[in-house]
């Protein structure tokens, strides 16, 4: 008993660790509910990108004076549209519009970032520093991880619809463009809301592994998302409780056990890859 | 036997931002209780005569009413359903039988999309009336191809418009899911709706539509299939973009007998005309005949 009390109770003695399990928790059940959507619309490049093109729109922030969370969501609807603009009225195709597009907007950030006096660390921006989680930082993410994961859980089956079937939910007359801009939006703040624990580098393993071990896993969406959170939640619990054992980043060791689930998933999922004579036989 | 009018497309000309003109001048009237084809080679606007019929493109000219409102205020109604073809889909998608169907429903429920008793009993009516009821709980790359146009099928009849539109249905299937698809089709128009079937397999044409609209820029000809579907019009809508083949008596017949033996085809299943020049009909190959060479 002393042992599972040093592994389990101890580090949350600590206040910091307690804020740090709260904050990881919050943020893995928004990432993991968006996850799905990102997994299935088939965005996780489009996350990617978005994720580091908010940098320069967090600079601006700071020097401004304006909230992060606007600055960020300003970013990423630029990087959006001008990636959806330049891919209309050229040749370059969208992945390598899309490539030049955030990374460019990413190194602006750098500059920005190395020329303009902060209070926040560089390096915490890339990679999230969840043990140094102040109260009004665990507060901040609390609200807009909690806005997030109660739109996207009301309207899962609108976005779901969305991401299966764009023309059916037209023809039915749900707001296809509204989906699509808010789905947008919802990834802005699902980033910002991470920013501080995981990084933004980070964030997007979070954002990706979750649905994926959902998809490998599950054959309804309901049951996708449910693993997905579980898978989260587990793994934002033991990255948080072992990084204190064994003294370890705590944001990146998430990430790590995510990883380890993903392959877990992928070698005893109940869906393997489905073969054409698979469905022939069946039918 | 034509039913009511549903659609009713004056003087319809869409240009596409790019300074694109996808169609010019479309007047049609369409009725329930039909399998109406839409016929024309690639780019000839029978995807946009879609989106406008589903309120996706705005005219630049002239209207489309369904049930007499333009077409965006239908689609609040669920007067129009859609089934896609076989490549759109994504067939990993993590969903069942049953909830492809309940997609129908989500115009009929609420902010939530919290599924009513009546709403359940749709889904349950729409998938045994295409003989599906027994696969609800299968995940949908778990079917067939066949069963996958099925479901799509019971979507559109869940959702209880009386009009339906289907995008190149027989792709991918074999003629004996293609048959009884059909006469799926068929009788769903004979409990009076309007089916809209898009597809450039002129062979089939002939086999379950009762009229056909050729169409290229603008209709170049539309009617029942018997009168309409002719060599003249088609030559008219495809130009030179059709593979013809043409084997005159001497190929044919030992005999004197003039007639010619006409092969259409652009990639699919071939029309087939028989007869003298200019005056040959469409002949419904028999069964036997109707192997596909591919």
């Amino acid at each position: 008993m002393d042992s599972l009390y040093t592994l389990l109770v101890e580090p949350l003695t600590y206040d910091f660790m307690q804020r740090a399990l709260l904050v990881s928790l919050l943020i893995g059940v928004v990432c993991s509910v968006f996850s799905c959507f990102l997994v299935l619309k088939g965005w996780s490049l489009m996350g990617d990108a978005i994720s580091h093109a908010i940098l320069p729109g967090l600079a601006a922030a700071f020097v401004f004076g304006i909230p992060l969370l606007l600055g960020a969501l300003i970013a990423a609807l630029i990087c959006a549209f001008l990636t959806g603009f330049l891919k209309d009225h050229s040749r370059v195709k969208e992945d390598a519009v899309m490539g030049i597009v955030f990374s460019g907007m990413f190194a602006l950030g750098l500059v920005m970032l190395t020329k303009i006096e902060t209070d926040v660390h560089l390096l915490h921006i890339l990679f999230g520093n969840v043990l140094g989680i102040s109260r009004t930082d665990l507060v901040q993410t609390a609200v807009i991880a909690s806005i997030c994961t109660i739109i996207m859980v009301i309207k899962r089956r609108d976005l779901m619809l969305f991401c299966f079937d764009p023309v059916h939910a037209g023809v039915i007359g749900l707001p296809v463009a509204l989906l699509s801009f808010g789905l947008l939006v919802l990834l802005a703040m699902t980033i910002v809301a991470a920013l501080k624990a995981a990084g933004i580098i980070l964030v997007i393993a979070m954002l990706i592994a979750p649905g994926a071990i959902g998809f490998l896993s599950a054959r309804s969406f309901d049951g996708m998302m449910m693993i997905a959170v579980m898978a989260s939640v587990v793994s934002c619990i033991a990255g948080t409780i072992i990084s204190f054992h064994i003294d370890a980043a705590t944001a990146p060791l998430i990430v790590v056990i995510q990883a380890a689930l993903f392959m877990i998933a992928l070698a005893f999922g109940k869906r393997i890859k489905q073969h054409d004579d698979q469905a022939i036989a069946t039918g | 036997m034509t039913g009511q009018d549903v659609i009713k497309i004056t003087d319809l000309s869409v240009t596409y931002s790019n300074g694109h003109c996808a169609l010019d001048g479309v007047n049609i009237t369409l009725h329930t209780g039909t399998i109406c084809g839409l016929v024309g080679v690639n780019g000839a606007g029978k995807s946009t005569l879609f989106k406008s019929i589903m309120g996706f493109v705005k005219p630049s000219q002239g209207s489309v009413k369904i049930h007499g409102d333009i077409a965006q205020k239908a689609l609040k109604k669920n007067r129009v359903a859609y089934v896609p073809q076989t490549e759109e889909v994504d067939w990993n998608f993590p969903v069942l039988v049953k909830d492809v169907v309940m997609m129908g429903r989500y115009g009929h429920m609420g902010f939530m999309r919290i599924a009513s008793k009546a709403d359940h009993v749709a889904v349950e009516n729409a998938l045994e009336r295409v003989g599906m009821r027994a696969y609800e709980n299968r995940q949908i790359g778990e079917l067939s191809g066949g069963q996958k146009k099925r479901v799509f099928v019971a979507r559109a009849l869940a959702q209880g418009g009386d009009i339906i539109l289907l995008d190149e249905p027989f792709t991918g299937v074999d003629i004996k899911t293609e048959d009884s698809l059909i006469a799926l089709f068929h009788d769903l128009a004979n409990e009076g709706r309007l089916i809209l079937v898009s597809t450039h397999n002129l062979g089939s044409v002939p086999h379950f539509c009762d009229e056909v609209i050729l169409i290229n820029k603008t209709v170049q000809a539309y009617g029942p299939v018997e009168t309409t579907f002719t060599q003249e019009n088609l030559a008219k809508t495809f130009g030179g973009m059709l593979r013809h083949h043409r084997l005159i008596g001497d190929d044919l017949h030992d005999d004197e007998d003039p007639r010619g033996l006409t092969v259409l085809t652009d990639d699919e299943r071939p029309l087939v005309l028989y007869g003298e020049e200019g005056g040959e009909q469409i002949r419904k190959l028999n069964k036997k005949g109707r192997k596909r060479t591919t």
